[in-house]
């Protein structure tokens, strides 16, 4: 099985490359690559989209490697393979982001990026609202998924993000987080999840969560 | 809720920890990588790297410790020292590092801060903040460890490194540094209540009542230690702990 890190020159995929390593050492027969080819993408089973920075310019290098966002339509759409979006590579899923003005992402599953409002939080005794949203929190499930196979009390995870996704329909929220109000931590719909937090960094529970991706047949 | 995050720091010189942990098993306490990997597995939040090597020539190294340690520990890793061009962060970021912090180079030039967290974003970009108290309510920046004053109001500063971009404020006391004292607990609420970006307290920790001081009084949302840990005082899982014990919101 080949998996693919879409690279679209935002920022450093080592550590995602290596986490993935680490997370298919009990599987057999799958192969990872980086590549911004389309027919890399179309050629593999399960797509992964990383993306770090603003929206606007994780769309911007998307667009710009020709080919890339028709053989993601294909391979990730039409023929339903595997895809898991992290960070700003799962808030591309969505209609639209608002980061440095008005950009329309990939229109996967309906909603919008916001920014994380200090103005909606409620006072916290420990410390004054901080934004971004940085460090390891925990996630809540709202439906049980294959994806959480293994993963059960403890379920935190890295985050660092300023905006979060805001999903129309309350059934493409797998999971959401706490901070200071409820924020979206897993999209899913269909072949495609999303996740804002970052599995590549978080440790034993992060690398159970990239396995369960390899291992999952939605 | 989000956790506080506990961050041990390594004093890294010519690709070696400078003070390491002593008192594991570690085949080579002097390698950063098995020093990592200790803290991985005791459940850091995160891990700082600072990078005090003097000679340029042998900077390079460090790229080497940075990638080898990225390959083998899954939790976000700062690197800080010597940070001075948008090619000396691209090369961290590219080695592995999660965010870069930069100190002398933002007091000379505050808008590399700007260039820079509009080229990777602010996400990655720290701006190490060293401020010495001057008189009861007044702390300068001061670089060269302590040893040069800029003149530059503490708290001002770190608002104007926020608006800059600066997606992460790492707080040094001078005056408490290596003492074991605790932090500046003034200082350190002054700034986290002036910034909305987190602010990582750091300086002058002696024990985990310090770090929760930090937290309750001084408002960070980080708290980084380096020789409590070193030497063996204190383990993180023990620091973990006693502050989820006192309440504070701890990944355990």
């Amino acid at each position: 099985m080949q998996v693919v890190i879409v690279d679209f020159g935002s920022g450093n995929l080592k550590s995602l490359y290596t986490s993935l390593g680490k997370a298919k050492e009990d599987l057999k027969n799958i192969n990872i690559v980086v590549s911004n080819d389309s027919n890399d993408v179309k050629k593999s089973d399960k797509v992964i989209l990383p993306g770090v920075g603003t929206y606007s310019d994780c769309k911007k290098g998307l667009e710009s490697v020709k080919g890339l966002r028709d053989a993601l339509e294909e391979t990730v759409r039409r023929k339903s393979r595997p895809f898991l979006g992290i960070c700003v590579g799962m808030q591309l899923m969505s209609t639209v982001g608002l980061e440095n003005g008005k950009t329309n992402g990939l229109n996967w599953i309906p909603g919008q990026v916001v920014p994380i409002e200090p103005g909606l939080m409620k006072h916290e005794t420990l410390a004054k609202p901080k934004i971004p949203h940085m460090g390891w929190n925990q996630i809540c499930p709202n439906k049980s998924h294959f994806l959480f196979d293994g993963i059960t009390n403890e379920r935190y995870f890295y985050f660092v993000h300023s905006f979060h996704f805001l999903c129309d329909f309350e059934d493409n929220v797998l999971a959401t987080v706490d901070y200071h109000q409820s924020l979206v931590a897993i999209v899913e719909k269909e072949n495609m999840l999303g996740t804002q937090f970052h599995p590549e960094k978080s440790q034993l529970l992060g690398l159970k969560f990239l396995s369960n991706f390899l291992k999952w047949k939605p | 809720m989000l956790t506080i995050r506990i961050i041990p720091c390594l004093d890294v010189k010519n690709g070696r920890v400078v003070k390491g942990i002593n008192f594991i098993d570690l085949r080579d306490a002097g390698d950063p990588l098995e020093q990592a990997k200790f803290y991985d597995k005791s459940g850091a939040d995160e891990l700082c790297f600072l990078d005090i090597t003097a000679s340029s020539e042998r900077r390079e190294i460090l790229f080497d410790v940075v990638s080898k340690t990225a390959e083998n520990c899954f939790m976000p890793l700062t690197v800080g020292g010597g940070v001075r061009s948008i090619e000396d962060i691209r090369k961290l970021l590219l080695s592995g590092a999660d965010k870069v912090s930069i100190n002398t180079a933002a007091v000379d030039n505050p808008l590399f801060v700007k260039q820079a967290a509009e080229k990777f974003g602010s996400q990655c970009i720290v701006v190490a903040v060293d401020p010495k108290k001057v008189s009861a309510n007044r702390y300068e920046i001061f670089t060269h460890g302590g040893r040069k004053s800029t003149g530059i109001e503490a708290i001002q500063w770190a608002e104007q490194m926020e608006s800059y971009g600066a997606g992460e404020i790492l707080l040094t006391s001078m005056d408490r540094d290596g003492t074991n004292d605790g932090y500046d607990i003034n200082l350190t609420r002054l700034v986290s209540d002036a910034v909305s970006v987190p602010v990582v307290a750091s300086g002058g920790v002696g024990g985990p009542e310090h770090m929760l001081e930090g937290i309750m009084d001084g408002h960070a949302s980080a708290v980084l230690a380096a020789s409590i840990f070193h030497f063996g005082k204190y383990t993180i899982s023990e620091v973990k702990q006693y502050l989820k014990n006192a309440g504070v919101p701890i990944r355990l």
